[in-house]
């Protein structure tokens, strides 16, 4: 049981562990879903599925922005990058993100100028000192990144530089987690919410959640034991009948959020009626553009962009894997045509993807699940009950 | 890409107040800090850094909590640290 060594509190977990166990109602199934691809991450980091109960399953979300990113967005920024004097930036894990024409990666082999930042600033500083190119940063995010950029772009208006423009990529996230609610394929009895996220939106646009859907969402930090106190905080709801927001993560995120990082959001950016994500589709209002008053930074009132919609490759099940329908290594190609060096979806690709999350660090309870989903009729014997 | 870095602010820039500079792992390193009340953060704070800006005021204790744990989880924070190190706004 090599991940149980892995971290300082795992005596801890354990006890969390036997409390949740302690809540599970006889016969009942329990799935949480986790919105964030940080939270994924440490769950397949840690092994957390193999302390809980048998009966107790996470669900992994759309909370990786990387991953929900479609196909012709790639194909657009290449389309912007093939431009005469174009110097395209964007974050690092867009880089291998394939694309209908191929990947950043690709493109560059073929004569683009794609350069990965670690922040929109440093995308600003290179139009800075490349007056005679036109720098364009891809900007992807949830809330946690769009103040960023959105500052970033009220820099550049300040100084007046000219050659700046985004493609702005941002997604939000309540949308998102409203169409996984709509949706017929999957029964989810509670969320763990968002960290990052949460600290610039707050807790508050949590609560249609908790009002109109009856499932309780419990705001979480991103160590192992932050993850296993917000499960046994939805399961002590659930065990009471109650669906409410908690905040778990406090010592970070504050109940209204960040007021400044969401005024600088609604100064430089509006919602659009209607954005494709991968796997999800069309959501409305679920991604941002940049506001009128801004568009001379706006690369896609510069460029005249194809947009064309490019269906996701056959063998690809990120679709599936992003709602929550299918379990990374459910997926057909999972591990084989797909891999961390060869992506055939965007899963694989982000290290906060489910895939490569599990396909990095999951494989030693990969077995154990296999055996618990092949024999599903009895349910497994509970420690603590 | 979504890791928050915690950062202890050493100055605040005279000539750029929405700029910090701010010790992380060691290294000093130019941060924006206008997402944040002006009179909120100061020498010895510490904050949660997102790609170049502060995001949020943390605690000392919470801080060193959460250093502790990215580093454990290797690869996806010695990446981010690296891009961080190498990153050099203005």
């Amino acid at each position: 049981m090599r991940f149980v060594d892995e971290f300082r509190d795992a005596a801890k977990a354990r006890a969390l562990a036997a409390q949740i166990a302690a809540l599970c109602e006889p016969g009942r199934q329990y799935k949480f879903m986790e919105v964030c691809g940080g939270h994924t991450h440490t769950i397949y980091k840690h092994g957390l599925e193999d302390y809980l109960p048998e009966t107790v399953t996470l669900v992994h979300g759309p909370g990786c922005p990387v991953c929900v990113m479609p196909m012709g967005r790639v194909d657009d920024a290449i389309h912007i990058a093939e431009q005469p004097d174009v110097i395209l930036t964007t974050f690092g894990d867009m880089m291998r993100v394939p694309g209908g024409r191929g990947s950043f990666l690709d493109s560059n082999a073929a004569g683009t100028d794609i350069r990965m930042v670690y922040s929109p600033l440093d995308s600003l500083k290179i139009a800075r000192q490349n007056p005679d190119k036109r720098v364009v940063f891809m900007a992807i995010g949830f809330e946690t990144t769009a103040p960023s950029t959105a500052m970033t772009v009220l820099r550049a208006a300040a100084e007046k530089i000219e050659n700046f423009s985004i493609f702005c990529n941002h997604v939000t996230i309540i949308p998102a987690i409203k169409a996984i609610l709509n949706s017929p394929d999957l029964r989810l009895d509670g969320f763990i919410g968002p960290g990052h996220v949460s600290t610039v939106i707050g807790c508050r646009p949590y609560d249609f959640i908790a009002r109109e859907y009856g499932k309780p969402l419990v705001c979480a930090g991103f160590e192992p034991l932050d993850i296993l106190q917000s499960v046994y905080q939805l399961m002590i709801q659930l065990s009471e009948g109650r669906s409410e927001v908690e905040n778990q993560y406090s010592r970070v995120v504050p109940w209204d959020g960040n007021p400044r990082a969401l005024k600088v959001i609604g100064e430089v950016m509006e919602l659009r009626p209607y954005f494709e994500w991968r796997g999800l589709g069309f959501i409305s209002h679920s991604a941002l553009k940049v506001r009128d008053a801004y568009a001379a930074f706006d690369a896609e009132k510069i460029f005249d962009l194809p947009g064309v919609r490019v269906a996701d490759p056959k063998a690809c099940q990120c679709g599936e894997v992003l709602k929550g329908v299918l379990k990374p290594w459910e997926c057909k190609v999972f591990g084989t045509a797909c891999t961390p060096e060869t992506p055939i979806g965007t899963c694989m690709v982000s290290s906060e993807g489910a895939c490569a999350a599990y396909y990095n660090f999951g494989r030693f309870s990969r077995d154990r699940v296999r055996e618990a989903t092949s024999i599903e009729i009895t349910p497994a014997p509970v420690a603590g009950r | 890409m979504c890791l928050g870095i915690p950062g202890e602010v050493v100055e605040i820039l005279v000539d750029r107040t929405d700029l910090a500079m701010v010790d992380v792992s060691g290294v000093k390193r130019a941060i924006n800090i206008g997402l944040l009340d002006k009179d909120e953060v100061g020498p010895g704070d510490w904050i949660l850094i997102h790609v170049g800006f502060a995001l949020s005021k943390i605690d000392e204790e919470e801080a060193k909590a959460a250093l502790e744990f990215l580093e454990g989880i290797g690869e996806a924070y010695e990446e981010e640290m690296q891009a961080l190190l190498d990153s050099r706004i203005e």
